[in-house]
């Protein structure tokens, strides 16, 4: 439908706002006579708070309240719990941890809430906050995943095993064993996705307000859709109902899925506003971004394939620690079980799987869902563990592939969990990947980069996700008078173009113009979009996308109707196309602004019909685990390595990834490559490091936090297979927001191996930073170390 | 205590008293209340402040307000054309989808457009290189470096 419908790659609606320094982020705005906040925090990973003492912070110049735990023992103090609940082995409880808002005798990581300080301007509530006087007792820390549940750890919690959340297996191990019993081969490793810091480029900040004659109290905070924490943040509050909160967000800097969560600041800054009546404004910085945001990822896995003489797998074994952090937060049990859970055996025909998952306690910050949320762990063992066939079977990792992946024929194919994978094209994805990455020459490139000195491999990461989130969503199609045209939908970009694409739909379907369509989101739970689950879990092409195109097809069923009325036929007599409604006996049309017109007047509508052109749809797919999509790719990078200093180059990177139909290729291409230079990050650089004895965080800056920056990132090939394009829902649509950083690690991990053959080495953990890759090539090469 | 500072911001002259340890970026955001110049970290290595003082790029949380006393300063809100219309830098990050969420790109664009002046052809690897003190979590780069690129040629009548 012309160059502003589905398929093309057209510009962003919101971008001449942000370009110009006009878009309104949430520390933009102040609400009149607002005081200012600032959280004191533990400077300690462990330990027990003895006393605090607050009476110099309160008599400082400016202090209107200082809060601390203390307040817990009053009834309406909110108390944080676990809202997943994950089924354990044996019938065991999933230990939740009740978290009062602010700490009351104990503190478990650095960056935890012990008061929060209340002023006339943020520089008073910061010094009077340095005159709080808190005596700790210092407890011994745990922050290495692996040695949570050995015996001498600390206890962070109490429960049935040593520091133990959830023990979740899929099923008795037995009949998994007697296949391994019967292996010609075994392929094994074990490997770290290291804990990870999310960084939204945005620093977390909030301005709340209560409104007495409403008693409402307004938060205003960066989320990911307004509706999804405002369902939630309700539940830590003994004596706050839903209804008596609302939470909007306006611009927002960032998500990657940190952002939709309930934070313990967000609770106190309504608990205060309303003990207070004052409004408040909470500005926090890197150091307590990076320490309050949920942390992903930190998990350790073991991971064994059973194969057959053929190299074909036969059985798994993926055995899993990962760490929640010093609490149980909101979803985060849920990230390495139920989220990774589902496409454990990801592009590969398994017959069967035996899937265990151990979650632990440990002293640093929470972890829960960060871009893929589980999705880049199950990846990532099961590639390393494909690079691992190629090796004991002595076959190429592309023939070790070949030989395992799901085949057209035989989708949709139920996975071992249960999930339906609808729609794939996986060896023809990688071999465009291959393609694209001109894999042939790869050895003319690497006898290039050892004249100069340097070692050069290549890798794949092949990697699915199950995508669509939460299972509805609402979207409505409104005609103003005007003559303009607004679509609302629940879903919420920060960063993805809603505003751009959903017009793109509405063009194709109802051929209307793309420059008269405005978009409002889920932005605001008390504004025009009443109900939406925002973005994440890459949702909203699917969710939104739907909900956004069947409002317009029940548009056309109810304009055919007018139109019939009008032109005095039947509506089975009418034609719509281009945005135009034709009789098909008599010739007479209208267009669809004309029908919208006629729509306001009743005389002009037949017997009985409501007034408007304006439709809803709330899409529901229900709880079937076919109901979700399964964007999958291949990604291939190239790196060089210089063995005198240890420094990896990404030099190539090409990705092609299957996103069914792809609604815009600029925008999806943009999440393939921001999401491609996260899983870089995570494989190269970014190590978020704590000290093991005291569980002090060494890595709270930008300082210290290796983030990637532009020279750490090659041009990277973006390509997409619509081949197969989706089957459960009628766009075609798959999920493009978590895909590169799924793809990324193992293909450069991969790569590195590749590169290391000559040495001998076959295991590498991530980050993959000089110093680590320097030793192993000294150690590998002893002769060279002495010359 | 307080100084008093004035300067000149988007080509009009302001002034102000400030403590003397107000930033520059503060002044710029919570006194002008131009808030298009974001602030992302707290040790001047993100870069989302940029701003232009008497021409060149500067991290607008590594100056004191004092310290721009009397200097011309353009932030992003100075950037467009008199008539409203986007700046070429501007319009290449629109064209070559340089941004997403939005919240590094005043910072990008007011670097990119220093990176122009002092590059008017530049290749990849100069803008990577150039972009070192910026930094964005969306992108990949891949587009701001394009839109470097792109709009570099169109400051210097390219096409």
């Amino acid at each position: 439908m012309g160059q502003f419908g589905i398929g093309q790659p057209v510009r962003r609606k919101e971008d001449v706002r942000l370009v110009t320094g006009q878009g309104c982020y949430t520390d933009d705005f102040n609400i009149e006579g607002q005081a200012h906040v600032h959280f004191l925090r533990s400077p300690y990973g462990h330990a027990d708070i003895v006393s605090i003492d607050t009476t110099a912070a309160e008599a400082a110049p400016g202090v209107i309240a200082v809060f601390t735990g203390k307040e817990a023992q009053a009834e309406d103090f909110p108390i944080l719990h676990c809202l997943a609940n994950v089924k354990c082995k044996d019938g065991k409880p999933m230990i939740d941890t009740p978290r009062p808002a602010l700490c009351t005798d104990r503190v478990r990581f650095v960056g935890d809430l012990v008061a929060m300080v209340i002023a006339e301007s943020k520089v008073q509530a910061m010094d009077a906050a340095e005159l709080i006087e808190v005596e700790y007792n210092e407890r011994p820390a745990v922050t290495d995943t692996m040695k949570a549940n050995t015996p001498d750890a600390p206890d962070i919690w109490p429960g049935w095993d040593k520091n133990t959340c959830s023990l979740w297996e899929n099923k008795d191990p037995a009949p998994v064993d007697a296949i391994f019993e019967k292996a010609h081969k075994v392929a094994k490793v074990e490997v770290i996705s290291p804990r990870v810091i999310g960084t939204p480029m945005e620093p977390r900040v909030a301005l709340s307000q209560y409104d007495p004659e409403k008693d409402l109290v307004s938060l205003y905070i960066p989320t990911q859709g307004a509706h999804r924490p405002h369902g939630n943040i309700h539940k830590h509050f003994p004596k706050l109902e839903k209804e008596n909160i609302r939470i909007v967000s306006l611009d927002v800097g960032g998500g990657f899925g940190l952002r939709s969560k309930s934070y313990p600041e967000s609770v106190l800054m309504i608990w205060a506003a309303k003990r207070l009546g004052r409004p408040l404004k909470w500005l926090g910085d890197r150091f307590e971004t990076m320490v309050s945001d949920n942390h992903g990822r930190d998990h350790v896995t073991r991971g064994e394939l059973a194969l057959d003489e053929n190299g074909k797998i036969m059985a798994a074994r993926i055995y899993v620690t990962a760490s929640v952090g010093a609490y149980a937060f909101e979803n985060g049990p849920n990230v390495p079980t139920f989220s990774s859970g589902r496409v454990t055996g990801q592009v590969y025909v398994i017959p069967d799987i035996h899937h265990v998952v151990r979650c632990v306690f440990t002293n640093n910050t929470p972890t829960d869902s960060y871009r893929g949320a589980g999705r880049p762990e199950a990846a990532y063992i099961m590639e390393r563990l494909l690079e691992e066939v190629a090796n004991v079977m002595g076959i190429s990792p592309a023939e070790a592939r070949r030989r395992n992946f799901i085949t057209p024929d035989m989708i949709p194919y139920k996975n071992n969990q249960g999930f339906v994978i609808d729609s794939g094209d996986f060896a023809g994805t990688m071999d465009m990947a291959m393609e694209l990455a001109d894999w042939n020459g790869f050895e003319a490139r690497r006898a290039k980069s050892e004249a100069k000195g340097k070692m050069r491999g290549i890798g794949i990461g092949y990697f699915i996700e199950a995508s669509g989130g939460q299972p509805q969503e609402e979207a409505r199609v409104r005609f103003n008078d005007d003559g303009t045209i607004t679509v609302l939908a629940g879903t919420f970009s920060h960063g993805q173009g809603h505003a751009t694409v959903f017009p793109q739909i509405l063009v194709d379907k109802l051929g209307v113009d793309y420059d008269s369509i405005e978009y409002i989101d889920g932005g605001d739970t008390h504004g025009e979009v009443p109900f939406g689950w925002g973005t994440g879990g890459s949702r909203s092409s699917m969710m939104g996308g739907t909900a956004v195109a069947r409002s317009c097809d029940a548009v056309v069923v109810k304009g055919k109707k007018i139109a019939a009325h009008n032109l005095q036929t039947a509506p089975e007599n009418i034609a719509f196309e281009e945005g135009v409604f034709k009789a098909t006996d008599s010739g007479g049309s209208m267009t669809i602004l004309q029908i919208a017109e006629a729509a306001r007047d009743k005389n002009k509508l037949p017997d009985g019909m409501e007034p408007g052109l304006d439709e809803r749809y709330r899409f529901d797919r229900g709880k079937d685990p076919s109901g979700y999509n399964h964007p999958n790719g291949c990604h291939i990078a190239e790196v060089e390595i210089d063995p005198e200093t240890g420094v990896v180059e990404v030099v190539r990177y090409a990705a092609v990834d299957d996103n069914g139909i792809v609604l815009n290729p600029m925008i999806v291409h943009g999440q393939i490559h921001g999401g491609v230079v996260q899983g870089l990050g995570q494989a190269l650089l970014e190590r978020t490091t704590y000290d093991s004895a005291t569980g002090q965080l060494l890595t709270g800056s930008f300082m210290d936090y290796a983030m990637p920056r532009a020279r750490h990132v090659p041009d990277i090939k973006a390509g997409n297979n619509e081949n197969a394009p989706c089957t459960v829902n009628e766009l075609g649509v798959k999920g493009a927001g978590e895909g590169g950083c799924c793809g990324a690690p193992p293909a450069i991990v991969n790569a590195v191996l590749n590169a290391f053959k000559p040495l001998g080495i076959t295991h590498v953990d991530m980050p993959l930073d000089s110093e680590k890759i320097w030793r192993m090539i000294q150690r590998a090469k002893p002769s060279a170390a002495a010359e | 205590m307080s100084l008093s500072v004035t300067m000149t911001v988007n080509g009009k002259p302001v002034s102000g008293s400030v403590e003397p340890r107000t930033l520059l970026v503060h002044f710029i955001r919570e006194h002008l209340r131009l808030t298009g110049t974001h602030v992302g970290c707290d040790t001047s290595q993100c870069g989302a402040c940029t701003v232009h003082v008497n021409g060149k790029a500067v991290k607008s949380c590594t100056m004191l307000a004092v310290q721009a006393d009397g200097a011309d300063v353009m932030t992003i809100e100075g950037v467009a054309n008199p008539d409203g219309s986007l700046h070429p830098m501007q319009f290449a990050f629109q064209d070559n989808h340089g941004l997403q969420c939005g919240y590094c790109t005043p910072g990008m664009v007011m670097m990119a457009i220093d990176i122009a002046k002092r590059h008017p052809n530049p290749d990849a690897d100069t803008v990577r290189y150039e972009l070192d003190g910026n930094i964005c979590r969306c992108t990949g780069y891949h587009n701001i470096v394009k839109s470097v690129i792109a709009g570099a040629k169109a400051m210097h009548g390219g096409a």
